[in-house]
């Protein structure tokens, strides 16, 4: 539709393309790079940490690479295994010069995309491939954009913070109906005194840089935190959200911000179920929290 | 790197023998039976053989002698009969040792007039005087590094006559007599290497990390060869610009970065999105340490170009007015027929690598002081300015002095001038309003600037910035 000198392949290389969509970018194009899936965007790793992030900074403003927007589907499939499965946005967390973006919807992803590509600094966009077929919504086919560095509030509460991104932000929603209503298996782990409890679910979206603003003043409110997330826990994004968190709302805390992610293991292909955080072990989580 | 994981996997798990798919049996049975057509026929012979069912490539011929289909070398395209061939790749040049036409070569083949052959030798003049005076300056910690570019005037000043001063650059580190040719001023040179306030690049990067966008000059960074796609896309930029078809992109590396997954990355992505880029190969002999023999094994780096499918030169590097010649032809080519040029500039690197580096730990200063007298660039520049009575001993004399004054006095400039104001360190990280964590970090500074910017250690460098650190005032939080 665009033309082949707009939309085409490139050789099967990693650091490639994304040095290729520098160069466009350091021109004044606007460049969309796509990683096959976000696991093999690692080969790009120096491109993205030490040229597209530094690229404004050390030259003083004189050349930047602010019009690349890097896309790569992201986060486990069910089968995915090692390789097409994981989340990856922890290791551009500590980029300066990066934003990070993780859209939960189709919507939400036409929006934030649309910002993203118009936005004056590189980004690198992670786009949950579990939802590619079954976000279903209605989504305007006008232009419209959602704002970067922005959370959304899915739902507010005042008894416990769940902030999540992505995919696993339905695991927590799961998460809150098994809360309210348990079946009667597990519902002797379910304490009859939080089952009303009011979660404020929060999708962060943009995880660099992220909003402190909004999580904080959410905690500040509810006095407890649960953070979500399908990459291993250890310096996982949640690490540096509970960090912030604990300097800001210190006199606030109820409990302990709690953490549910990944094991610090590799993704593995049978047993996805019991290592991503499901509905069940986010439940967990919350019960712990709001009943400490 | 696919998405076939699920695919291959399922292929493993089969038997081999067992289940055979239906494809490999027919590619099996055409195999056997182009094999017995060859043997019953006594009118073909090797590389006879019928083409056109090679699905890669149809055009490949077959060989049945498992010795002959071995190979390791590229067949340059012609060796004009010359002897030496034997050599392999050959070197495009037009002077020999002491600045003399060969044989052959005549003044319209080199066409240059002398208003710019003596701005190249001055250019070329004007390097090695820069590096001396800040090879010094840092020997007495006046600055913090510095990296000559001795032995490779040649090369550098030769490639960059032989381009438009639009063409856009995209360095290694040992190409700022690119930006001299174009004339960058000494006094913005200088302020990079001191970091004053006035660098383009705001005092953040390392001396020798120019940058200059009204040079088209794409600031320099130390990570080797992630320059190198960053051309091919800008190449491929360029070609897309309305008034910019006439333009080029030129691309600096080392050998040694030559060995880096990006140099590959780069050189296959210009080929196949058929982008105007000249690649430029200084082949010096050495990175850092290490001698070229132990950087690869194949003829240089020019063998290479073939293999991506690009038209490729190996030239001279210490004939500047070969380099200028295969640089304006490389040109001339990437354009009319839209693809990438590789040139590899055979050279020497006479200096240390850095004043990090002692050279002397790894190669004999003998061999240094041979290369220097044996094949000297600026002696063979000179030479053939003279013998054309374009320049004499005083003309020499006078431009060295002039070089060396105009240099020390920049020096002296920039040595004074403040550093950048401290605020700007946090500025540039993002275009755009700060992040809260950098507006809230900037304010931490601005409060430990309170309360110990009198700690002698704080204060000396404190003052050194322009505003002296006054700027972070109005950031401290109330």
């Amino acid at each position: 539709m665009f033309g082949r000198d707009r939309v085409f392949n490139t050789p099967l290389s990693e650091q490639g393309i994304v040095g290729f969509g520098i160069g466009m970018a350091d021109m004044g194009h606007t460049v969309i790079a796509e990683i096959q899936f976000s696991d093999y965007i690692f080969p790009a790793f120096d491109q993205l940490v030490n040229e597209a992030a530094k690229y404004n900074y050390r030259s003083g403003g004189q050349f930047d690479v602010g019009r690349l927007t890097v896309r790569a589907p992201c986060q486990g499939v069910g089968h995915g295994a090692l390789y097409h499965s994981q989340s990856v946005e922890q290791f551009f967390m500590g980029v300066p010069g990066l934003k990070v973006v993780v859209p939960r919807s189709a919507v939400q992803a036409k929006g934030l995309l649309a910002a993203s590509v118009r936005e004056p600094n590189p980004v690198v966009f992670l786009e949950p491939k579990m939802l590619y077929r079954s976000s279903v919504e209605e989504v305007p086919l006008d232009d419209f954009s959602l704002p970067l560095s922005k959370a959304d509030v899915v739902m507010s509460g005042q008894d416990v913070t769940l902030v999540s991104w992505g995919a696993p932000l339905y695991a927590c929603e799961q998460a809150l109906s098994l809360l309210r209503n348990p079946p009667n298996s597990i519902s002797q782990h379910i304490p009859l005194s939080i089952r009303d409890a009011k979660v404020e679910l929060i999708d962060l979206r943009t995880i660099l840089p992220w909003d402190r603003e909004t999580l904080v003043q959410s905690v500040a409110k509810t006095g407890r935190c649960v953070i979500v997330h399908e990459a291993p826990v250890t310096a996982g994004v949640g690490a540096e959200i509970a960090a912030e968190v604990q300097k800001n709302c210190f006199l606030h805390l109820e409990s302990p911000i709690l953490r549910v992610g990944g094991w610090d293991t590799p993704f593995p292909h049978v047993g996805e179920l019991f290592y991503k955080p499901d509905a069940i072990r986010i439940a967990d989580a919350l019960v712990k929290c709001l009943t400490y | 790197m696919t998405s076939s994981a699920a695919f291959s996997m399922s292929r493993l798990r089969l038997a081999p023998n067992v289940r055979v798919s239906r494809c490999t049996v027919v590619a099996q049975a055409s195999m056997t039976s182009t094999r017995s057509l060859a043997s019953s026929s006594l009118l073909r012979k090797d590389g006879n053989e019928p083409q056109g069912h090679l699905p890669g490539h149809p055009s490949s011929v077959f060989l049945t002698s498992l010795n002959d289909s071995f190979f390791d070398s590229v067949k340059p395209k012609t060796l004009s009969g010359n002897k030496n061939s034997q050599g392999g790749i050959p070197t495009y040049r037009l002077m020999d040792g002491v600045g003399r036409l060969l044989p052959g070569v005549t003044q319209e083949m080199i066409n240059i007039t002398q208003q710019e052959a003596v701005k190249m030798y001055r250019t070329m003049l004007l390097l090695p005087q820069i590096d001396v005076i800040l090879y010094n300056a840092q020997r007495q910690g006046r600055i913090s590094f510095m990296m000559t570019s001795y032995g490779e005037e040649g090369a550098v000043i030769g490639s960059a006559a032989g381009l438009d001063a639009k063409d856009e650059v995209f360095a290694q580190y040992r190409e700022s007599g690119v930006l001299l040719w174009r004339d960058f001023s000494i006094d913005h040179f200088m302020s990079q290497v001191f970091g004053a306030e006035d660098d383009l690049c705001g005092g953040r990067q390392m001396p020798i990390h120019f940058g200059s966008t009204q040079h088209h000059f794409h600031t320099i960074s130390s990570p080797l060869a992630t320059q190198i796609p960053q051309a091919a896309g800008a190449g491929y930029a360029l070609k897309r610009t309305k008034g910019r078809e006439g333009n080029v992109v030129i691309c600096y590396f080392g050998e040694g970065a030559a060995s880096e997954g990006d140099f590959h990355a780069g050189m296959n992505l210009a080929s196949t999105t058929s982008s105007p880029v000249i690649f430029f190969v200084r082949n010096n002999g050495f990175a850092i340490s290490t001698p070229a023999a132990e950087q690869f094994r194949g003829d240089g780096i020019a063998s290479r170009g073939p293999g991506y499918g690009m038209l490729t030169i190996r030239v001279d590097g210490n004939d500047a007015l070969a380099v200028r010649s295969a640089v304006q032809a490389a040109k001339s080519k990437a354009l009319s027929e839209q693809r990438p040029v590789l040139i590899e500039a055979m050279t020497y690197r006479v200096g240390h690598h850095s004043t990090s580096d002692d050279s002397s730990a790894y190669r004999s200063k003998q061999a240094v002081e041979s290369w220097k007298q044996m094949d000297n660039p600026l002696h063979r520049m000179r030479n053939y300015l003279t013998d054309r009575g374009w320049w004499n001993d005083e003309l020499e004399e006078e431009t060295k002095a002039g070089h060396r004054k105009k240099v020390i006095e920049a020096m002296a400039r920039a040595e004074k001038k403040k550093r950048p104001k401290l605020s700007s360190l946090f500025e540039g990280t993002y275009r755009g309003e700060l992040p809260s964590n950098l507006k809230q970090q900037r304010a931490e500074l601005a409060e430990l600037l309170e309360k110990y910017g009198s700690l002698p250690s704080w204060s000396k460098e404190i003052a050194k910035h322009a505003h002296a650190g006054k700027d972070m005032e109005q950031y401290r939080e109330k």
